[in-house]
């Protein structure tokens, strides 16, 4: 038996990887659940209407009953699909979303992994999202689904561009790839921030995280109106709400890098002052980051009671006519203002 | 066997295996996926050798962007399209090819200064892949670099000019116009009765 099976420590380490993981999966999860049910309430305000009310004091219980239905209901499998790839898919847009939290800080010295490369890492995994969808478009056998992945493919590859040059402009900043060193780069109060010298960027980075996630305005990918639902037609009961489940958590994620590469993350932005010196809560701490991402987790939901649907040449234009050349321009920018001497 | 070592075989069949997938399956649409695999697989390899700058840039550029292509255009073929596996000069092409891959790796592989430790040894804490790529690609090879980079604007230039077709009865949109558009230019008032066809 080689020695390293037979190495308590090695063990310990893994049961502490895969606590860290189950600490930050399980709320995640959850919170996975009443965002859904904060997108219906806050849509629902929006639109002057109640929004769900029924299950539970003000319809809180409503996600609960959501998840039962779902994985209640019969995974119908069509007849001519790929019955394999089918099946594959729902997992194949997942475990991305999941994965990519591994490398999030979400306090100083709170992280499951500090890798070095861990902006490349997160953005080789929002990459690697597209694949579930389009998985699911071509196993389904409809035209509806096709139709749906054909979109997905080419605008998540037009709008990744565009994302890992605004996320070049972080790095020029702070000098580093790794998500933690990004942060302590901001430190020193609200104006020390990066969404300040970086603004063209951080609008960027925040509409392509929409547009990545497929998410209102930019959902060609499931319009309904043209592709019945688009890539999960087919898709029904606990299949339907892996898919469900990846998108909300795509969409936590970009709210969570946003904060934490444009907005100090779990920095206060009453940082230094004597203020944060009198009050512990105004100090910089993990709340400051959870704050920060759920007001970006609402702008989610504020563009989708907002924005009217794109069609699909605005955001091709969009994507490479607008938001390519601004990035270009600002990285030159940046690179003129460090080799002035500016260091952010 | 150490850990790494056993992760390096595995991730070895895994490769051989979806390598061989790729070249055999029928479906195209199994074969690119396979390749998908394999490249997975092999940046997994590459982060065995302690590269991960490379690694997850294979994972980001190939198999995040250039793949999705490929899947993209394979899925717009029909399902069952066996004609193109039955002609007999791809298969001369492609061996010859494959002669030529393997005489190079021959000779890479015979090499005398070619050291089979698949282990690196181990890096230095603070040491960081990404920096220590970047310095020696903008310093040493900073020509090369820049060559590379002309070839492929080159590249996307020529396929631009290759595609792009230029009908004169095509209508397109200016955004610009469109949204310098008022009011009074598009809207007329009127009384509410019927007026004369003019």
């Amino acid at each position: 038996m080689p020695d390293w099976m037979t190495d308590l420590s090695v063990w310990l380490r893994v049961g502490e990887i895969l606590l860290g993981a189950m600490l930050i999966l399980l709320p995640l999860l959850a919170v996975v659940a009443y965002y859904t049910y904060a997108e219906r309430k806050v849509v629902g305000f929006m639109q002057m209407r109640l929004g769900p009310s029924r299950v539970g004091p003000r319809g809180l219980f409503q996600p609960i009953a959501d998840v039962l239905k779902l994985l209640t209901k019969e995974v119908v499998l069509p007849a001519q699909a790929n019955r394999g790839l089918f099946l594959l898919a729902p997992l194949a847009a997942l475990v991305p979303a999941l994965g990519a939290w591994a490398v999030v800080p979400f306090d100083d010295g709170l992280w499951l992994a500090n890798i070095d490369a861990g902006l490349l890492y997160v953005l080789a995994l929002t990459s690697l999202g597209a694949y579930g969808i389009i998985i699911a478009g071509w196993a389904s056998n409809s035209k509806y689904a096709l139709l749906g992945a054909m979109r997905q493919a080419a605008q998540v590859v037009s709008y990744e561009i565009a994302m890992g040059f605004a996320l070049v402009g972080v790095l020029m900043l702070s000098g580093s790839l790794n998500l933690a060193a990004i942060v302590q780069a901001q430190s020193g109060g609200i104006l020390d921030w990066f969404f300040l010298p970086l603004l063209p960027l951080l609008l960027v980075y925040l509409v392509s995280g929409v547009a990545e996630t497929n998410r209102l305005p930019f959902d060609v990918v499931e319009g309904e109106s043209e592709l019945v639902a688009g890539f999960h037609v087919e898709y029904s009961g606990s299949a339907f709400a892996v898919f469900f489940l990846a998108e909300y958590s795509a969409m936590i994620l970009i709210s969570a890098l946003t904060a934490i590469l444009f907005f100090g993350g779990w920095l206060s932005p009453f940082e230094g002052t004597q203020l944060a010196q009198a009050i512990p809560v105004l100090d910089s701490g993990i709340h400051w980051w959870l704050l920060k991402t759920a007001f970006f987790m609402f702008c989610f939901l504020w563009f989708r009671a907002t924005f009217p649907r794109y069609r699909y040449d605005q955001i091709m234009r969009l994507g490479w006519k607008v938001f390519i050349p601004v990035t270009l321009i600002w990285i030159f920018v940046l690179g003129a203002a460090r080799y002035a001497g500016y260091t952010g | 066997m150490a850990f790494q070592t056993l992760l390096f075989y595995l991730f070895g069949t895994v490769l051989l295996a979806a390598a061989t997938a790729a070249v055999t399956l029928r479906n195209m649409v199994h074969a690119a996926l396979s390749l998908i695999l394999s490249f997975f697989t092999a940046a997994m390899l590459w982060m065995l050798l302690e590269a991960e700058f490379l690694s997850i840039l294979l994972v980001l550029v190939y198999i995040g962007a250039v793949l999705v292509l490929f899947l993209f255009v394979v899925m717009m073929v029909e399902r069952h399209t066996p004609t193109i596996h039955r002609r007999r000069n791809y298969r001369i092409v492609a061996s010859a090819v494959a002669a030529v891959m393997v005489a190079e790796l021959g000779m890479a592989l015979l090499a005398p200064d070619f050291s089979p430790i698949a282990q690196p040894l181990p890096a230095p804490l603070e040491y960081s892949n990404t920096k220590a790529l970047g310095s020696v690609l903008y310093t040493d090879y900073a020509l090369a670099f820049e060559a590379a980079a002309v070839a492929l604007l080159v590249a996307i230039v020529g396929a631009i000019a290759l595609t792009l077709r230029v009908r004169p009865d095509h209508h397109r949109q200016n955004p610009a116009r469109q949204s310098r558009v008022r009011k009074q230019d598009r809207l007329r008032l009127t009384d509410g009765r019927s007026e004369p066809p003019c």
